[in-house]
């Protein structure tokens, strides 16, 4: 028996909008947690959450949280929508550009003055 | 011939899940390129190859990272007793002298954050390809934005693995039990 399955012809493009900034606010978290931890040593004692690993688990814990938070919570708002992609593309780029930028160890330690 | 339990690990991290995952990030990227022409028929379902590389992809991503960060990491950066042969602290060997602090105070402290960036942008690209081709396929801005995030993607591991591999040179991480690979018959 042939199975036909209905495409929608403009399918909505909320969903990957909330998966790509979701994407940049999470390696933008990535990158201020690296140089505040960095530059704090009550927050990196704080981000010490397995000691053999340091202040990097939680760097790298909190971040991944704070993405897959943004993502599940953009993308029940933005399930069924079409959205101005260009926009949501711009702020997630500059998010990720940003993230990039603060993992550069020179980048950090220019903001922290050293 | 013989290699130490802390190589073989270091070994499994860099070689098998790090280049495994720079490479298929590669392919992602050529795969992206390849859809993203002009002349590429739409293409509505995946591929049931595309879906088994891609999260194959992403288990290698994740498993690089977490065996980095949470075995090999602390390895590298443990505190030496006194008197202890600093061949066995890469961080502590490197932070020694000057002429090598930086192999630690740029590339490792660089390395150690951006390597995250990596599986983050490539499992969001993998699951936009795997759930949302249909709309992934209908709109050109989405298909771009993708393609950037694969870029980067790659960027993000090909830094994390360069240094990784350069700073293993420097100062390899070893010690640990020795494990035989091969029987020397000569």
């Amino acid at each position: 028996m042939t199975v036909f399955k209905l495409i929608p012809q403009n399918p909505a493009n909320g969903p990957i909008a909330a998966a790509v900034l979701a994407c940049g606010i999470g390696c933008f978290a990535l990158g201020v947690l690296a140089v505040a931890g960095d530059g704090s040593k009550r927050l990196a004692a704080a981000l010490n959450l397995y000691n053999p690993t340091g202040p990097l688990a939680g760097v790298t814990t909190v971040a991944i949280a704070i993405w897959l938070v943004c993502w599940a919570v953009l993308a029940a708002r933005w399930k069924n929508k079409n959205l101005a992609f260009g926009k949501v593309s711009a702020l997630a780029f500059l998010f990720l550009a940003l993230g990039l930028l603060l993992t550069f160890p020179p980048f950090g330690d220019l903001l922290l003055g050293r | 011939m013989e290699v130490t339990q802390r190589e073989l690990v270091t070994m499994v991290h860099g070689m098998l899940f790090g280049g495994f995952f720079l490479l298929a990030l590669f392919g992602m990227f050529v795969l992206l390129l390849d859809r993203n022409s002009p002349d590429a028929a739409p293409n509505q379902t995946v591929p049931r190859w595309q879906t088994i590389y891609l999260i194959a992809m992403v288990i290698v991503g994740w498993a690089a990272v977490l065996s980095g960060a949470y075995i090999i990491y602390p390895w590298y950066r443990a505190v030496a007793p006194p008197g202890s042969d600093l061949a066995l602290y890469p961080k502590l060997l490197l932070t020694a002298h000057p002429s090598t602090a930086g192999w630690h105070d740029f590339g490792m402290e660089w390395k150690e954050h951006v390597a995250w960036i990596a599986p983050m942008a490539g499992t969001m690209v993998a699951w936009v390809l795997i759930k949302h081709r249909a709309a992934w396929s209908a709109h050109r801005a989405v298909r771009t934005t993708v393609l950037g995030f694969a870029a980067m993607a790659f960027l993000a591991a090909a830094i994390a693995g360069g240094w990784g591999a350069m700073i293993n040179k420097k100062a390899p991480v070893q010690g640990g039990a020795s494990i035989q690979l091969m029987v020397n018959t000569r």
